[in-house]
């Protein structure tokens, strides 16, 4: 058997394929928004930045295939071990008890679908930038700065003016994070690095990455709902 | 103390099975939980009908053939206790309890609370083992093992088998059961040999039983009886990736 069998087929190599994928996806997570938290900095920042992501497009693009790559993986796997769990328990419990599991952690394929359809619209909104999609009536593809760069600044200003998509993006986002805070860590286990000694410190780490997520994403909406940004 | 009972009936593995309610009375607080239920049983018995199937043998805690889950929590929730050694001090008079089989697809229910658990001799069957030959009882020491090995694969060892932590589970996975398995073995020289083989094999005979998969909740560890810790289903992992990339 080689290496290939064992990662498709068996439920432990498909928890490999759902944690290295996790992992990938993390990363660009919080690459993303230290990148996007140069909205914060100003209008010459935030558009530097996205004129910089243009003017590379094999980086560009190899990322975008990259995480299209990991994202359908961590889905199919999703769903494959979902499945095979759903057929282990026919038959329920007349009492239901959590037995000490925490919300996020029996929650993962719900929260998992709902980040899914939220990033399936920002693609829209933001990448791809739909007219139709972002209920202000212009369209996103037509803003220039000064210096004939894209105006992403002005992008997510009149992107978040509709209070609520902006809170959608919250809720995205608080969804992203309460499924990061139990994914993070399960990552580390079902990789085999998680001993006895260093799961309360990997434990930690995540809960704290899921708050850091929630501040930093969050506060871009909240900078434009509050009139801190215009 | 007086209690209301909802026990599972169920007459063999095809049949619908549905909850029956009884009374146990004049229960005395120092009574075992599965003494309790001898007790409704003979009054049962008394009243001419046929009483509620339950698994026991050994009701000190050390077998692992007892298998109720108790108003939701298999072996009722006192930690680090099987049923067998739950006593009725810890219920309160006039209180309804649930009683219901282990539910997974590959722990069949055979009758009432009873179900089939030989999938872990399956699995057990298929790698859980060490087939060197020892010959006599070697000296203590001839084998060196270092303490926190020995102590570790000590606490992997003390798995019952009773198949508490798929039941908890909310995907019936017996990856804790598989990995205490795995690593007792695994953690001692004499393991090492078919270490890696062994975790492929069991792995392996797991999945084909239809067992689900862990997602790390950690609900097993929490029912276990014998307080097995989660961080073996680490250390399965780790070995599955080694033994995989062995083949
Ligand atoms: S009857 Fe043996 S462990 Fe409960």
């Amino acid at each position: 058997m080689n290496i290939f069998q064992f990662l498709f087929k068996s439920s432990l190599g498909r928890k490999y394929i759902m944690a290295v994928t996790g992992a990938a996806l993390v990363v660009f997570v919080i690459g993303h928004m230290v990148g996007n938290l140069s909205f914060l900095l100003g209008r010459e920042e935030i558009n530097a930045y996205g004129h910089f992501l243009h003017t590379k497009p094999e980086l560009l693009w190899a990322t975008r295939i990259g995480l299209l790559v990991m994202i359908v993986l961590h889905i199919w796997s999703a769903i494959a071990l979902s499945a095979a769990n759903k057929a282990a328990r026919p038959v329920g419990y007349a009492v239901q008890k959590s037995n000490g599991s925490s919300y996020a952690s029996r929650t993962m394929l719900m929260s998992g679908l709902i980040v899914f359809c939220f990033i399936v619209y920002h693609l829209l909104h933001f990448t791809v930038q739909a007219p139709a999609v972002n209920l202000t009536g212009k369209d996103f593809g037509t803003l220039i700065d000064s210096e004939g760069r894209r105006d992403i600044y002005s992008m997510i200003v009149l992107g978040f003016s509709r209070p609520a998509i902006a809170i959608f993006y919250m809720v995205g986002v608080g969804l992203l994070s309460l499924h990061l805070s139990h994914g993070v860590s399960s990552l580390f286990q079902s990789l085999g690095l998680r001993s006895k000694g260093y799961a309360p410190l990997i434990n930690c780490a995540a809960t704290v990455l899921a708050v850091v997520l929630i501040i930093g994403y969050w506060s871009i909406p909240l900078s434009v709902l509050t009139g801190l940004k215009k | 103390m007086n209690l209301t009972l909802k026990v599972w009936r169920q007459k063999n593995r095809s049949a619908a099975g549905e909850f029956a309610t009884y009374q146990a009375r004049d229960i005395i607080p120092d009574m075992s939980f599965l003494e309790m239920l001898d007790v409704v049983n003979e009054e049962i018995l008394a009243q001419g009908h046929e009483p509620f199937a339950f698994d026991s043998d050994c009701r000190e805690g050390i077998c692992g053939a007892c298998s109720l889950v108790i108003n939701g929590i298999p072996h009722g929730g006192n930690k680090g206790v099987t049923a067998c050694q739950l006593h009725m001090r810890h219920f309160h008079d006039g209180q309804t309890i649930t009683i219901e089989p282990w539910r997974a697809s590959a722990f069949p229910v055979d009758r009432d609370l009873i179900t089939d658990r030989t999938a872990f001799d399956r699995i057990i069957a298929s790698g859980g083992f060490i087939s060197a030959h020892t010959g006599g009882a070697p000296d203590g020491n001839a084998l060196p093992v270092s303490k926190p090995d020995a102590d570790k694969a000590m606490d992997a060892a003390a798995c019952i088998g009773c198949g508490a932590c798929v039941a908890a589970c909310k995907n019936a996975s017996a990856m804790l059961f598989v990995a205490a398995k795995v690593s007792h073995l695994g953690l001692l020289p004499q393991g090492q040999a078919e270490r890696y083989d062994r975790v492929v094999k069991m792995v392996e005979t797991m999945d084909n039983e239809g067992f689900g998969n862990c997602t790390v909740t950690g609900a097993c560890e929490a029912v276990c009886p014998k307080e097995i810790s989660l961080e073996f289903i680490g250390r399965l992992n780790r070995d599955y990736l080694v033994g995989s990339l062995k083949k």
